[in-house]
């Protein structure tokens, strides 16, 4: 079955803007699906009307089988949503967000106060439940809507760049309890504009810009069609030009620092040898962007000169 | 972190079972609003109504004769606790309803799958509980200053929870038009405080001119003042009958009027 099936959805706004043009776009049970695309291509509109904050212009969608025109709440009721902005009321507590939020899901209070006790614990903020949340950090903030959106322990969870602003040490411990929700049934849809963020954790991905599905395949499909990679290499010795090398463009940065594009029909060996050729010692090697990356800018580049 | 996510295991909640407790908890949520913040929703009417019976009631009334028999501190008391009902029970709504929209957290409910007629009714429920919160600190107040005996008590009930829910009703068609904080302070201000003045709070409409006499009829709160005085006190300006009239075709055509705003999202949903 799937979690969420679209088919011709448009929106155009009252000023005019056309945010979706005819979007068709299906995300089986169980999946981990990566939705990405540049700033106002149309991801926070398609989240908007599949959890009814934003009214489509055209198109059908469902959410389980449940159709957003015919059984509204139904729909609703399978759907957690982590939006993109902070929306809770910052005068109240971390408990009393989550335990009323589960009450607005038909769950009774008693079990509400015991959900929000084992998903404040199990994303840190148990301590400070009974803390204004005004006073809690920009990670903290994110994490209580998390914790929020699970407290009717959705079939799909929707998350709007739930990452934003967290330092690295939490945005990787939010990835593993975001996957082990995932292999424990959740279905989950993330929009991110940390691109490393959708390749660790996403098993589909599509790319939508100009309000159009630009791209819709299996992420390991999606990579697998990179065909060179750039790489940064930093030398031990600077050097005055960069050095000529067969089947490699190179290019100088700055005096110790080589970028290198490599086909990947090449092997790393052989770049290696070549430069040692030359007398060149490589101390250090870095990607220069991460693949997916890579992948979405020339599709958007291309549908942006299309 | 680590998850422990059993949303399979979770017993699927029916319709009816999401709609009571999602009511439930948005009345206690505005429950909680109202007492964390009782300096700014209980407490003034209790001042206010104080210093009323202070000036009008003991250092003016006390030079004024009775009013159609009654003393008229008594006779002003009813009017009193109605004013504190009706201005509370409104911006209790507008303010929680337009604090929630401004600050987003009315997406809350907005993507839950709670209908727009539960909403309302949780929001104008909580108006109705503040109405009767403030309602009783009035009343008493009043009795520190004057005898205030009760000739019908269900009319005083009903008048009272007719007139809260009629408000409270106003204050979220309020909130949904407002756009910024002045625009929730506008109709309070200069429609509502005038039509409670005007509306018989003070004086019987029978010592005004047959013109003025005329004029206040078109005045609604003046039927809902009058059908909660003849409660307490068995003297109305108006028949009663018309009072509860006008008030439940207010209740009926201002409740469907949110329902169906809410549905469409006015000013909510883009």
């Amino acid at each position: 079955m799937n979690a969420l099936s679209v088919q011709g959805l448009t929106k155009t706004y009252r000023n005019g803007v056309q945010a979706l043009k005819g979007i068709d776009l299906a995300v089986e049970e169980g999946d981990f699906f990566a939705l990405l695309g540049p700033n106002g291509a149309g991801k926070t509109t398609l989240i908007g009307i599949v959890t009814s904050l934003v009214r489509k212009t055209g198109g059908v969608a469902s959410i389980f089988g449940y159709d957003i025109d015919r059984q509204l709440e139904q729909a609703k009721s399978c759907i957690g949503v982590v939006p993109q902005e902070i929306n809770f009321n910052m005068f109240e507590t971390p408990l009393t967000i989550v335990v009323n939020q589960a009450g607005f899901y038909g769950i009774p209070r008693a079990i509400a106060h015991q959900r929000a006790e084992k998903y404040l614990k199990q994303l840190q903020l148990w301590e400070k439940r009974n803390h204004a949340s005004r006073g809690l950090s920009g990670g903290m903030k994110r994490r209580l809507m998390i914790a929020r959106a699970l407290m009717h322990e959705p079939r799909l969870l929707i998350l709007d760049e739930p990452t934003a602003g967290v330092d690295i040490e939490i945005r990787r411990s939010m990835w593993d309890f975001l996957r082990d929700i995932n292999q424990r049934g959740t279905t989950i849809i993330l929009t991110t504009h940390y691109l490393e963020e959708a390749e660790t954790l996403c098993r589909n991905i599509a790319i939508i810009d100009g309000g159009r599905i630009i791209e819709r395949d299996r992420m390991s499909n999606l990579l697998r069609r990179l065909h060179s990679e750039t790489f940064v290499l930093s030398l031990s010795q600077p050097l005055t030009a960069a050095p000529a090398l067969e089947r490699y463009p190179v290019k100088l940065i700055d005096e110790t620092t080589l970028e290198v594009e490599v086909s990947k029909q090449e092997n790393l060996n052989d770049l290696f040898a070549r430069l040692s050729a030359l007398g060149i010692e490589v101390l250090s090697l870095r990607n220069k962007v991460n693949r997916l990356e890579e992948i979405f800018m020339r599709l958007v580049e291309r549908g942006a000169a299309a | 972190m680590s998850s422990m996510v059993e949303h399979s295991a979770a017993p699927p909640q029916s319709m009816a079972q999401i709609r009571r407790v999602g009511f439930q908890t948005i009345v206690i949520r505005e429950f909680h609003r109202i007492v964390r913040i009782w300096s700014q929703t209980i407490l003034p009417s209790g001042v206010t109504a104080t210093l009323y019976f202070l000036i009008f009631g003991a250092v003016i009334g006390s030079r004024l004769g009775p009013m159609e028999g009654i003393s008229y501190m008594t006779y002003i008391a009813p009017g009193l606790i109605m004013q504190a009902v009706i201005l509370n029970s409104y911006n209790n709504v507008v303010s929680s309803f337009f604090g929630a929209k401004f600050g987003k957290h009315i997406e809350e409910l907005l993507v839950s799958p709670l209908p727009s007629w539960i909403i309302v009714s949780g929001y104008v429920a909580g108006g109705l509980l503040r109405g009767a919160m403030v309602g009783l600190l009035v009343s008493i107040v009043t009795l520190f200053f004057t005898h205030l005996p009760v000739r019908h008590p269900v009319i005083v009930v009903a008048a009272a929870a007719m007139t809260s829910v009629t408000f409270a009703l106003g204050g979220f068609l309020n909130a949904m038009f407002a756009k910024n904080f002045d625009q929730i302070s506008i109709i309070p201000n200069f429609v509502l405080t005038p039509l409670i003045y005007l509306g018989g709070v003070f004086y019987s409409i029978v010592q005004l001119p047959a013109w003025a006499q005329h004029l206040s009829l078109v005045d609604p709160i003046l039927y809902m003042v009058n059908a909660f005085r003849f409660g307490f006190l068995g003297v109305s300006d108006v028949p009663v009958v018309a009072a509860f009239t006008i008030m439940i075709i207010a209740i009926v055509a201002l409740f469907s009027t949110a329902v169906l705003l809410l549905d469409r999202s006015s000013g909510i949903r883009e």
